[in-house]
């Protein structure tokens, strides 16, 4: 955790442009520009910015502002849960679409149900999400007009509403690798011995399927979910974009336009620490279900 | 016998199993043959391209497929064919340009860190467990703010951000290599670290740092359209596949091909690297 944020720091104190300057305009005097960035501590040295900011962090006070002045802290609790609705649902989309999809590729191995499966999850991989978004929004909204084209919608149900296709659309972004590590996963299972032996009990496929080779799928889907959570938090930056949604990402990209420093550090270490924080939770859970797993 | 008789036959031979085992991989072929029209249609964009990239007609905006225009005008009368190749251009190029510093990094950082272990392992593996912890979008697209967008930036926000995984790949490949009776050998027959790194351990690993290449290009490719979707990317009025799709994007309800045609062209680049990417790694995988 300190490593991300000190990463963070680094990585956004390394800035040659100078924010100052771009809120003033270029018509600013020289003294101006320096009593703003006096007043942001921008003048002092990397080392003693540093300190401050680890020490604010501690405080959990991540700064105002440069551009509307309000707390950094009050912007990111406004929008949290906007992402979050998002990452939960695009979610459960992933699980709902990744499991049959790879039961189906494992249980028919190299037939044609297994080709068709791998062959779609190889096109998911080179479509940017952007785009996916946007022929959703062709299609559903525009064409059969059963979805909103954009926006937060009102009512919870209007909400709920509003979040199927960005959810949708962040789900594609991992089913692909999702589907893939798990049909290798199942088909590990489908080979175990107690597999052979439920099929000599005389147990039918399905049953099998669904009970003894869903079950035993299970803790590695919990763990790839965790993996790759990481790449889904990141997609929502872009899907809020695309359906005008105002989570954190559309904030991210607001402030990145506007050189709004304390806010693009403070939501890029949000999002870092979530992502942190959803690995542990993922792992504790993994290894609640799955007595083999044991933690150090 | 002596071996100077076989090797003619045996080099024939060789050529020969490759080749079945090519032919064998339907995926390989195919990928290979959508991605070089592709790449020939790019290269040799300002010969089958009937206007410039930038050539504006401003009687002649937003009009459908014509013999003059087949894939028809943009909102400032650009024609839509001619940009789509330039932009590939762009795209692969920039796509190319920027996974090959990843590549080379996160390979030298992994055979260092698998081979002498120690201090050295874990400094780096700490950097790499610190930038995995990043949704990767989101340390993209803060690098490129603070770089600046443009060519430039994209390279080095890449070359930060993505040689994660291969070092991690390439480092386990090390720390079996290192344990190898070859390797031991070596050190004994007195080779330096760097020849043996180079001469001996290099050429056991880089195998599975490049299938990854073949896929991570295609993450780069789409990444890189999405910086341009999100204005971070190759600055306008260069033609990128990215800008073309936010371009059209506004014309949706009337003119839905602006924002599509663009996104196929992205679709069946990623896939035919795709295709490559899975017939390599089994060409490569050890029989």
């Amino acid at each position: 955790m300190i490593g991300v944020a000190s990463a963070t720091f680094l990585l956004l104190h390394a800035v040659p442009g100078d924010p100052a300057r771009e809120i003033l305009g270029e018509h600013a005097t020289a003294r101006s520009v320096a009593a703003l960035n006096h007043s942001w501590g921008l003048d002092r040295s990397l080392w003693h910015q540093f300190v401050r900011y680890i020490g604010d962090l501690a405080r959990l006070r991540l700064g105002n502002s440069f551009v509307s002045g309000t707390s950094v802290t009050s912007l990111i609790a406004a929008r949290i849960g906007q992402t979050a609705a998002l990452v939960g649902i695009a979610t459960v989309f992933a699980v709902l679409i990744t499991v049959p999809l790879a039961a189906v590729a494992a249980s028919h191995r190299d037939r044609v149900h297994d080709h068709a499966v791998r062959g779609l999850s190889v096109l998911g991989l080179g479509m940017p999400s952007f785009w996916v978004g946007i022929v959703l929004i062709e299609v559903f909204a525009v064409h059969l007009k059963l979805l909103p084209v954009g926006g937060a919608g009102s009512g919870i149900g209007g909400h709920l509403e509003a979040l199927i296709l960005p959810g949708f659309t962040a789900a594609l972004a991992i089913v692909p690798l999702l589907v893939r590590s798990l049909r290798v996963g199942m088909l590990e299972v489908l080979n175990a011995d107690f597999v052979a032996a439920e099929r000599a009990n005389g147990l039918g496929e399905v049953r099998v399927l669904v009970w003894h080779v869903a079950r035993n799928a299970l803790i590695p889907t919990l763990t790839l979910l965790g993996l790759n959570i990481a790449y889904l938090v990141g997609s929502t930056v872009i899907v809020e974009q695309v359906f005008a949604l105002n989570g954190l990402g559309f904030l991210l990209l607001q402030s990145i336009t506007a050189r709004d420093f304390p806010v693009v550090q403070a939501i890029t270490l949000v999002l870092a620490l979530s992502v942190v924080a959803i690995n542990l939770v993922t792992d504790l859970v993994a290894a609640r279900l799955d007595p083999r797993i044991r933690l150090r | 016998m002596s071996t100077a008789a076989l090797r003619p036959s045996t080099g024939r031979r060789r050529a020969r199993i490759r080749w079945r085992r090519l032919r064998g991989s339907p995926a390989l072929i195919a990928g290979g043959t959508i991605l070089s029209l592709i790449v020939l249609a790019v290269i040799f964009a300002p010969l089958i391209a009937p206007y410039g990239p930038i050539h504006q007609d401003l009687f002649n905006t937003l009009s459908g497929p014509s013999g003059k225009h087949l894939l028809g005008t943009d909102d400032l009368g650009r024609d839509v064919l001619s940009r789509l190749l330039y932009a590939g251009r762009t795209d692969l190029s920039v796509g190319a340009l920027a996974v090959i510093f990843p590549f080379c990094f996160g390979t030298a950082l992994g055979t260092v860190a698998g081979y002498y272990g120690g201090r050295t392992d874990f400094v780096v593996m700490r950097i790499v467990d610190t930038l995995v912890a990043f949704p990767f979008y989101v340390l993209v697209i803060a690098l490129v703010f603070v770089v600046g967008p443009g060519v430039k930036g994209i390279v080095i926000a890449f070359a930060v951000a993505d040689w994660v995984v291969y070092a991690r790949t390439v480092r386990s490949a090390t720390l079996i290599v290192r344990e190898s009776e070859y390797v031991a050998a070596a050190k004994v027959g007195g080779l330096g670290d760097l020849r043996i790194l180079v001469g001996h351990v290099l050429p056991n690993t880089i195998s599975q740092a490049i299938v990854y290449i073949m896929s991570d290009i295609v993450l780069v490719i789409v990444a890189v359209v999405t910086l341009g979707y999100l204005g971070l990317g190759v600055q306008p009025p260069t033609a990128d596949w990215g800008s073309m799709i936010s371009d059209g994007q506004q014309f949706l309800t009337t003119h839905w091909a602006l924002a599509t045609v663009p996104g196929i062209a992205v679709v069946l680049t990623g896939l035919s690297l795709s295709l490559i990417g899975d017939g390599l790694a089994d060409l490569l995988r050890p029989q």
